[in-house]
C-alpha cells in the first residue's frame, strides 16, 4: 500500500515558526508543572495554607494549571493562525 | 432497577449502534474506516476528544478516588489535563502532517523501517489492552446498579455492543458516538455539581431526605488484665484482632456478631466505635455487619461531615462552588472518611471497614493517598505517577489517532484546543462531584468507583439513569476507539506495511473488523479480571505505559535530527518491557497476585520516573550507535 497521509496535506511555511514557539510554550507550561510537582514534593503541608476567599495553595495551583493551559493554547493558537495568514499571503486564512 | 434507568440505557444504547449503521456507508473503504475519510470539523472532532479522553477513568474513577482520598484524586485530573499541553505543543500537527491511520505511520514516516512498524504495532496493542481494562472494570461497575445485572454482565454487554458498532462503521461512528457523548457527559456534569451546590452541606446528610442519615454508635469500653468489656447490658466482646496497628472488638449481642474499632481518647478513655464488615465464610456465605448478605442487607452507604467550621449539626443550604470547597477545607471543618482493614477470624476471612475523622486542611491537599510526606521512595512514586500522566496523553494511540480525522494540521490544532477547554472544565467539575460524594452520604464502600453515580442517585432516579447512561456510553465509546486504534495496528501496520499480506483497501478493512472482534473478546476477559480495581489507577498504569513506549519516539523522531530507525524501534522495546516490567513487579501487583506487597524485588508502584529516562537513554544511544543507516535512510528519503 502507498504511505500517504490520509487527506493530501500542502506545504506549510509556518512549520518552523509554529515548531519553535510551540516547544517553547511547553518548556514554560512544563515548569510551572514541574513547580507543582516539586512543592508537593518538598513542602506539602504549605499546599494546605490558605491563599484567599477561603481556598488553599493546591487547590488555587491545581485550577491555575487548568485555566493556564486553555489561556496558552488559545495565545497559541492565534500566533499560529497570524503567522499562517501572514506566510500564505495575509489571505487571512492558512493553506495548510 | 426502575423503568427510567431501563429506558434511557436502552435509548442511548439504541442511538449508538443506530449511528453505527447510518454511518456504515462511510466505512467501506480503508480511509473511512480509520480515518473517517478526514472529513470530520474540528470543532466536532474537539468535543469526540473529550468523549475519548473523559473515559471510564475520569468519570468513575478520579471522582471515586475524590470521595475516598480528597486531592489526591484530582492530581490525576491536573496530569491528566496537562498532558494536553504536550499533545497540543509538540505532537499534533506534526503527526497530522506526517501520519495516516496510525501513530505507527507517523513514527515510520521518516525512516521506512520494518523494526518501528512491528514494535510501534505491538506497543499500540499492548497500550490500548492497559486501557481497555479499566473501561471494561467501569462497565461491570456501572451495570450493577442501574440494571440490577452482575459485574460481568455489564462486561460482556459492552464488549458486544462495541464490536458491533466497530465492526459496522470504525471511526466515523466511534467519532459521533464520541461527540454525543462527551458533550452530554458534561452537560449534565454541570448540572449534578449545581445540585451539589444548592443542596450544600450538611452535618448529617439524608440524600434529600431519601434515605435516613445513620448516626454511627459509641460504646464506652474498659480494659482490665487485657480483656476488654462493653459498656452495654446484654453486649459481649467475644474476640479482639488487630490490623493496621487498628484494633478491632467482636461483639455479641442478641446472636449476632459485629465488630467494632477501639479506641482510645485524648485522656485514655477508651470506647469502641461502631464499624461495617463483610465476612466470608469458608463455605462462600457472606455476612454483612452480622447477617446474612441479601439484596437488602448491604454495606449502609458512608461518607459526611462531621463538622462544618467547627460546628456541628448544622447545614449550610445552598452555597457557591468556592465557599463550598473553602467549608470543606477548612481546619475546623471534620470530614468523617471510611478505611478498611481485613484480617483472618479463625477461618473467615474478615474486612472491616472503620471511621476516621480527618480534619478539612487535610482533605483539600495532597496526602492521604500518595504519600507526599512518607520516604523518599514513596516521594519518587508521586513525581514518577505525576510525569507519566503529563507524558502519557500524548503517546496515547485511541488519541492519536484522531488527527487522521480531521482535514488538516490547523484543524488538528483547533481540535487540540477545543478538547482542552472541555475537558480542563470537566476536570474542574470532577472535585465538585467527588466532594459531593465523600460529604453526602453516598459512598459505597465496596467500590469507590460508583461514587459520581451514586451522588446523583442521591438527587433523584432521573439524574442517576442520565448520569449512569451516559457514563455506559462513555465505555462504549471510548472502548470502540481503543479497538479502532488496535484494529489499525494490528491490519495496517503489522499485516499490511510491515508483513505485506494485505492485497486491497477491502481486505484491510475486513481484517481490521475481524481483529475488533478479537480484541472486543480479550477485553471482555480482562474486564471481569480486574473486577474492584480502582479504574484511575489502572488508567495510570496505562499513561506509564504510552509514556515510555510511544513518547520518546516521538519526541526524539520531531527533535533529534540523528534519530535513526533503529533508535526508535530499541525505544519503543525498552519503553514497553521496562514499564510492564516495573508493574508487575510492583507492590501492587504483589497484591493482587495475593502475595505479600512488602516482598515484591521493584518498590515503586508507578514506573514512568525509570522506564521515560530508560526510553530516551535507549534511542539516543542505539541511534549514536547505528548513525549511519539513519543517515543513509534520510538521504534516500530525500
Amino acid at each position: 500500500m502507498i504511505h500517504e497521509p490520509a487527506a493530501p496535506v500542502g506545504k506549510d511555511p509556518a512549520f518552523a515558526y509554529k515548531r519553535r514557539l510551540g516547544v517553547v510554550m511547553f518548556i514554560v507550561y512544563g515548569v510551572i508543572y514541574a513547580g507543582f510537582v516539586v512543592i508537593n514534593l518538598v513542602e506539602p503541608q504549605h499546599m494546605g495554607d490558605i491563599l484567599f476567599a477561603g481556598l488553599d495553595i493546591a487547590v488555587v495551583y491545581g485550577f491555575g494549571l487548568i485555566v493556564l493551559a486553555l489561556v496558552l493554547a488559545l495565545f497559541y493558537n492565534r500566533a499560529c493562525g497570524r503567522k499562517e495568514a501572514e506566510l500564505s499571503g495575509g489571505k487571512g486564512k492558512a493553506r495548510t | 432497577m426502575s423503568i427510567l434507568s431501563v429506558g434511557l440505557f436502552v435509548f442511548f444504547v439504541a442511538l449508538v449502534l443506530a449511528l453505527s449503521f447510518y454511518f456504515a456507508s462511510r466505512a467501506r473503504s480503508a480511509s473511512g474506516y480509520y480515518a473517517a475519510g478526514s472529513r470530520i470539523h474540528w470543532g466536532v472532532n474537539g468535543i469526540a476528544f473529550a468523549g475519548d479522553y473523559l473515559s471510564a477513568a475520569s468519570f468513575l474513577g478520579i471522582c471515586g478516588l475524590i470521595a475516598t482520598a480528597g486531592y489526591d484524586g484530582f492530581l490525576y485530573s491536573i496530569g491528566y489535563l496537562a498532558g494536553w499541553i504536550v499533545a497540543l505543543f509538540v505532537v499534533a500537527e506534526p503527526l497530522k502532517r506526517l501520519g495516516k491511520y496510525t501513530f505507527t505511520d507517523a513514527l515510520d514516516a521518516k525512516f521506512n523501517h520494518r523494526g518501528i512498524k512491528l514494535t510501534a504495532a505491538i506497543s499500540t496493542l499492548v497500550v490500548s489492552l492497559c486501557y481497555l481494562i479499566p473501561q471494561m472494570v467501569g462497565a461491570g461497575v456501572l451495570v450493577t446498579p442501574l440494571l440490577g445485572l452482575p459485574h460481568y454482565a455489564g462486561v460482556i454487554m459492552v464488549g458486544a455492543i462495541v464490536i458491533t458498532i466497530v465492526a459496522t462503521a470504525g471511526m466515523t461512528s466511534t467519532t459521533y458516538v464520541q461527540f454525543i457523548k462527551g458533550a452530554l457527559l458534561i452537560v449534565f456534569s454541570t448540572v449534578l455539581v449545581v445540585a451539589v451546590c444548592v443542596r450544600g452541606l450538611s452535618t448529617a446528610p439524608d440524600q434529600g431526605g431519601r434515605v435516613p442519615f445513620k448516626q454511627y454508635r459509641t460504646l464506652a469500653a474498659t480494659e482490665t488484665n487485657g480483656t476488654i468489656s462493653a459498656g452495654e447490658a446484654g453486649t459481649q466482646v467475644v474476640k479482639v484482632a488487630e490490623a493496621k496497628k487498628v484494633r478491632f472488638a467482636k461483639l455479641l449481642k442478641n446472636g449476632t456478631e459485629t465488630w467494632w474499632k477501639v479506641e482510645a481518647d485524648a485522656g485514655g478513655a477508651m470506647h469502641l466505635q461502631e464499624a461495617q464488615s463483610v465476612v466470608s465464610r469458608p463455605g462462600g456465605a457472606r455476612l454483612v455487619n452480622g447477617a446474612r448478605e441479601s439484596r437488602e442487607n448491604q454495606l449502609g452507604q458512608v461518607g459526611n461531615m462531621e463538622a462544618i467550621d467547627g460546628k456541628t449539626g448544622v447545614s449550610t443550604g445552598s452555597i457557591g462552588p468556592f465557599k463550598l470547597l473553602a467549608l470543606i477545607g477548612d481546619p475546623d471543618s471534620r470530614v468523617r472518611q471510611w478505611k478498611n482493614a481485613k484480617f483472618a477470624d479463625g477461618q473467615d476471612k474478615v474486612t472491616v471497614y472503620y471511621p476516621v475523622l480527618t480534619p478539612g486542611n487535610r482533605i483539600l491537599r495532597p496526602g492521604l493517598n500518595f504519600k507526599v510526606e512518607g520516604t523518599p521512595l514513596e516521594r519518587i512514586d508521586f513525581a514518577s505517577l505525576m510525569l507519566a500522566l503529563f507524558l502519557g496523553t500524548a503517546a496515547l494511540p485511541h488519541i492519536l489517532i484522531r488527527y487522521y480525522t480531521v482535514p488538516s494540521p490547523a484543524a488538528a490544532r483547533k481540535s487540540t484546543i477545543v478538547a482542552i477547554a472541555a475537558i480542563g472544565f470537566f476536570y474542574i467539575l470532577t472535585l465538585f462531584m467527588g466532594l459531593g460524594a465523600m460529604t453526602g452520604g453516598v459512598i459505597n464502600l465496596a467500590d469507590d468507583n460508583m461514587s459520581a453515580p451514586l451522588l446523583a442517585r442521591s438527587f433523584g432516579t432521573f439524574l442517576f439513569s442520565m448520569i449512569s447512561a451516559i457514563a455506559f456510553a462513555t465505555v462504549l465509546g471510548t472502548v470502540s476507539g481503543l479497538i479502532i486504534a488496535a484494529s489499525g495496528a494490528v491490519a495496517h501496520d503489522i499485516l499490511d506495511r510491515y508483513a505485506g499480506v494485505i492485497k486491497s483497501d477491502k481486505q484491510k478493512v475486513a481484517v481490521g473488523k475481524a481483529v475488533a472482534f478479537a480484541v472486543g473478546a480479550v477485553a471482555i476477559v480482562l474486564g471481569i479480571v480486574f473486577k474492584g480495581v480502582n479504574v484511575s489507577f489502572l488508567v495510570g498504569l496505562a499513561f506509564a505505559v504510552a509514556a515510555s513506549a510511544n513518547l520518546p519516539a516521538i519526541f526524539m523522531m520531531l527533535f533529534w535530527k540523528r534519530t535513526t530507525g533503529r533508535g526508535i524501534t530499541a525505544s519503543i522495546i525498552v519503553g514497553v518491557v521496562s514499564s510492564i516490567g516495573i508493574i508487575l513487579l510492583s507492590p501492587t501487583m504483589y497484591e493482587m497476585y495475593g502475595l505479600d506487597p512488602a516482598l515484591a524485588p521493584i518498590p515503586l508502584k508507578n514506573p514512568g520516573i525509570v522506564s521515560i529516562p530508560l526510553s530516551f537513554l535507549a534511542i539516543v544511544v542505539v541511534s549514536l550507535l547505528t548513525r549511519r543507516s539513519g543517515i543513509a535512510n534520510q538521504e534516500a528519503d530525500g
